[in-house]
């Protein structure tokens, strides 16, 4: 494909980006409630990574669920009389599902916004919660007015998340719980704004971390249904109504130490939407097109660090003494034989203490590191495919090992090893998608956070399919030239 | 100009030399002659130690090889001070594929002697001039046909000034029609006066220029 080609490629996907918007929800049949009654089940969904205490695994019997959503649900279908059972769902996927007809209803920490109410049905509140503040003790930051400009942990898709994007903030965004207060021990966020529910337990009783009295925004976690199950709304209102009038929720949530002022105090209203476009616009190209830079950065400069220490190890394997071979071959089994998520986060969160990167250090070390042991291996083949007669005939002339891999062996190993090379960049340029797990924004991280935005999918998904062709597409491209060049031999093949 | 004495080498439980003394004096031409196997070209190389040996010493160029040496520091540098006065000729060329013709020819004598590019392209042009390639400088190996790259292969073994050049088998990997040319071009440096050392089944060859002749059976020497 020529250089034109690639850009209609991109023109066409991104423009037609700009002209779609996001999928219609789909609002369901209505008739949900009578399903569940004729079932006797009701099926619900949530995600067991949200952790204690929502729904998790018991520790005692991991076959069981517990938490405080799940003794909601027992005694919300006791009330509604029927038997219920939870599904497994990832927590940015639970709208979504619900909108395709997965599942009949999700309770699982959703906050009630004015976007989600725009989407879904939304009871009444079972639970009133406080967007928490943590900073490290001692620290001068007493608001978020104070953390102008600075890093500031939270989740994608929560409603603290928002917050934060109405401040002259930078977000950090983490997929876990403990992580944003790990980072914030490791000074690599200087604050943290979670709901109280996740600050109470994995923030503020850490030593060294102050959460800040009184709440930034208060919010109501709410159960969610499909847009036509106004009759199941109705019973889980009426069951939820009743367990708070008779005290049944008191008793469940002190159960889980969750029970305080917040839930006698009249509830806030629903939040406002944020100012925030709805359609692929030319905010979100621009979004788009600085999460591509990061992308081809982090992907550039791991694969700059991967050549030369994979030229080393091949190097050590192919012609250096037997316990340097070795040590170069426990190297290349260990990073290539593990994930190189685990690999990014044992280096971000793992040796934090020890050796504190910053998210894109970690993200170029890791997948420098990981992409190295590849690259040695393309290196040792191809110094392996040399036919000997080229070693005798430099050794012959007097040349030195060192002379003999500059001038003679290296650059004629250069030209095999350049195909998989150029597949190995362009994997790595995919692979580094997973530095998201330590938050950088890079470009399929973007694409989630602009189709939670775009209330779908489609569109943001092509037009990050379209910026990583643009950026791998030229560089085969390049490649090709390159190997042309290089390629001394070009009869044509022929078998 | 080369003094062998006692020449043994094994390769495994094989004895491919045992026991060889030969001698050869400035400006004379052997040929190693004998059944394949005897063990000819592993003498040949035993020369410039590109095949290290067991047993018995060789004196070349002013060099006294012994066993062992490719185990220190101090000896890999004398082997290649030994390498550049002694020119070794491959029977499949061996010629660098990523190198133009002229940039084979003049690569040792900028990397290992230190040469200015410069001198050592003109010093390579006119090596390329005397072995009848001047016009073919800036070909790739893969241009030239198998005559040709063998020429290249002696002009970049002259390169370096030697004072023995070794031949192995120069001609085999030829067809009958390139042959001739290079044989004239190592006749007119045995008119040169070069010291040579010819691995060879060209029996015709062998008579014509040589002005010894080593026959090699069961790893010993016949005259």
């Amino acid at each position: 494909m020529g250089p034109s080609a690639w850009s209609l490629v991109l023109t066409g996907c991104v423009g037609w980006g700009l002209v779609g918007c996001s999928e219609a929800s789909s609002e369901g049949t209505g008739d949900t409630w009578d399903k569940i009654k004729a079932r006797g089940e009701l099926v619900w969904a949530a995600d067991l990574q949200g952790g204690e205490p929502y729904v998790f695994e018991d520790p005692k019997d991991p076959s069981k669920l517990t938490g405080f959503e799940v003794e909601i649900m027992d005694a919300l279908a006791r009330r509604l009389g029927v038997r219920h059972r939870m599904v497994q769902y990832n927590w940015s996927n639970l709208i979504p599902s619900l909108e395709r007809g997965d599942f009949d209803l999700t309770l699982n920490g959703i906050e009630a916004t004015a976007e989600r109410a725009d989407r879904v049905l939304l009871s009444r509140p079972y639970y009133v919660y406080g967007e928490t503040l943590a900073v490290r003790k001692g620290s001068p930051y007493r608001s978020l007015a104070d953390l102008e400009n600075r890093p500031v942990g939270t989740l994608n898709q929560t409603v603290a998340h928002d917050i934060l994007r109405s401040k002259r903030v930078e977000i950090r965004l983490y997929e876990g719980v403990e992580e944003p207060y790990l980072d914030l021990l490791q000074q690599r966020v200087d604050g943290v704004l979670l709901d109280d529910v996740i600050a109470d337990r994995y923030g503020c009783r850490t030593e060294g971390i102050e959460c800040l009295p009184g709440d930034i925004a208060r919010g109501t976690y709410v159960v969610a249904m499909r847009k036509a199950d106004n009759d199941l709304k109705a019973a889980v209102d009426k069951g939820l109504a009743e367990m708070i009038g008779d005290g049944e929720m008191e008793r469940l949530l002190t159960k889980w130490n969750l029970w305080n002022h917040r839930q006698t105090e009249p509830p806030p209203p629903i939040r406002e939407p944020i100012d925030r476009a709805r359609s692929f616009d030319i905010n979100q190209l621009g979004l788009f097109f600085e999460a591509a830079g990061i992308t081809l950065q982090v992907s550039v400069l791991a694969f700059l660090l991967a050549v030369p220490l994979g030229l080393g190890l091949a190097l050590a394997r192919v012609y250096g003494a037997r316990p340097i071979a070795v040590a170069a071959r426990v190297y290349i089994e260990l990073f290539r034989g593990t994930p190189v998520l685990l690999q990014l986060f044992l280096l971000y969160y793992g040796l934090a203490p020890y050796w504190s990167l910053d998210p894109m250090q970690a993200a170029i070390i890791g997948l420098g590191l990981n992409y190295a042991a590849y690259e040695a291996e393309v290196y040792r083949g191809a110094l392996l495919a040399l036919p000997h007669g080229q070693t005798e005939a430099a050794k012959a002339l007097g040349l030195g090992p060192w002379q003999t891999l500059r001038h003679v062996l290296i650059p004629q190993a250069f030209t095999i090893a350049l195909p998989p090379m150029t597949n190995d960049f362009v994997s790595l340029l995919k692979d580094s998608s997973l530095i998201s797990v330590i938050t950088v924004i890079e470009l399929t991280k973007r694409m989630t956070i602009a189709a939670v935005d775009l209330h779908g999918w489609l569109v943001p998904g092509l037009a990050c399919a379209a910026f990583y062709l643009a950026l791998s597409i030229p560089l085969s491209e390049l490649a090709r030239r390159l190997e042309r060049r290089l390629a001394r031999d070009q009869r044509p093949r022929t078998l | 100009m080369i003094s062998v004495r006692g020449l043994s080498k094994r390769h495994g439980s094989r004895e491919v030399l045992v026991g060889v003394d030969a001698d050869l004096a400035r400006g004379e031409v052997v040929a190693i002659v004998g059944p394949s196997g005897a063990g000819k070209t592993t003498l040949l190389r035993c020369l410039n130690y590109l095949e290290p040996f067991d047993a018995g010493t060789i004196d070349i160029a002013g060099f006294h090889l012994t066993p062992g040496m490719t185990q220190t520091r101090a000896h890999e540098d004398t082997l290649r001070r030994l390498r550049a006065k002694v020119g070794l000729v491959f029977q499949q060329f061996n010629l660098f594929p990523h190198l133009t013709a002229l940039a084979n020819v003049s690569l040792a004598p900028r990397v290992v002697r230190g040469h200015e590019r410069q001198t050592a392209q003109a010093r390579a042009l006119e090596l390329l001039a005397r072995v009848g390639l001047a016009d073919r400088a800036s070909a790739y190996p893969h241009e030239l046909s198998g005559g040709q790259q063998q020429r290249v292969a002696i002009a970049r073994a002259l390169a370096q000034d030697p004072d023995v050049m070794l031949f192995d088998e120069p001609t085999s990997a030829l067809d009958p029609g390139m042959r001739k040319e290079v044989l004239d071009v190592i006749c007119s440096l045995a008119g040169g006066g070069m010291t040579m050392v010819v691995v060879t089944h060209e029996m015709q060859f062998a008579s014509d220029i040589a002005t010894r002749r080593w026959v090699v059976d069961a790893g010993k020497i016949r005259e």
